[in-house]
């Protein structure tokens, strides 16, 4: 039975969390960087899932727990933000949102 | 075999996850990121973390998904709405993520088909992963759940409507 080798599945995940970062830097839109957020913590959980199924170790998918916990949690708190900042500003374009002219 | 069901379906991740870099409207990207999501999901399959897989279909690809559509569907409320429903209902639009949506089912049967023995990884079981969380893990779970439930606490306190005058 030929296994899946393990630098393929680490390109696959270095990929998509390149494709995230890209999407996070490139794009303007609150909800698509939450979203490209999610897509590079995914990508982080690809490569810890890879190295527990290389070893055969549980570990893998105990941090991909932890890594969903935290996902699950960052996007509930992002997204109440994103509500109030188009509350307050009509608008999810973050380039307007540069009062502190950062 | 294993090999070539893989490939394909990175190759869906990738392609879907492109797609979403790429879309401008909110809601197509969303769907991509769905398509992208469940593609990961029967990586993990692949790669003998069942549980893994199924963790990620039902709580990425379901609930997080769910939340992103349930902020889109409130903060969409305009006149643009109805424009915006004419253009979802013509056809065209999920061409593109029904079409990576078959190819992941077209495996999915495959695999099915082919009952026995079918990763293409070493299998980590929900037994060994049960025993590891709530062995040597057990304070990152605890830290887990109290980040669970400040998530929780600081999404009540933001998602608050705002007092008139502040």
């Amino acid at each position: 039975m030929a296994s899946i080798p393990f630098e393929h599945a680490l390109l696959l995940a270095s990929v998509l969390f390149a494709l995230g970062l890209v999407a996070l830097l490139i794009r303007r839109n609150l909800i698509v960087m939450l979203m490209s957020v999610e897509i590079m913590l995914n990508a982080a959980g690809l490569a810890f899932i890879a190295a527990g199924s290389r070893w055969g170790q549980p570990d893998g998918q105990v941090m991909f727990l932890l890594v969903l916990t935290l996902a699950a949690a960052e996007v509930g708190v992002g997204l109440g933000l994103v509500l109030q900042i188009y509350r307050r500003y009509k608008t999810l374009d973050v380039d307007r949102l540069s009062e502190m002219q950062g | 075999m294993e090999l070539t069901l893989f490939y394909l379906s990175a190759l869906v991740a990738i392609a879907a996850t492109f797609m979403v870099v790429i879309q401008c409207n909110t809601v197509h990207a969303l769907l991509y990121l769905i398509v992208s999501l469940l593609a990961s999901g029967f990586i993990f399959y692949l790669l003998g973390a069942f549980f893994a897989a199924v963790l990620e279909v039902i709580i990425y690809a379901g609930a997080i998904i769910v939340l992103f559509v349930f902020v889109v569907m409130m903060l969409n409320l305009g006149s643009k709405t109805i424009e915006q429903e004419k253009q979802w209902l013509c056809p065209g639009i999920w061409h593109g993520p029904a079409a990576l949506c078959a190819i992941l089912f077209a495996e999915l049967l495959v695999t099915l088909m082919r009952s026995g023995a079918h990763e293409a990884g070493r299998i980590v079981e929900s037994k060994t992963l049960g025993i590891a969380l709530f062995g040597p893990y057990l304070l990152a779970v605890e830290t887990a759940s109290m980040l669970l439930l400040a998530g929780l606490v600081g999404a009540y306190h933001l998602g608050r409507p705002l007092r008139s005058g502040s």
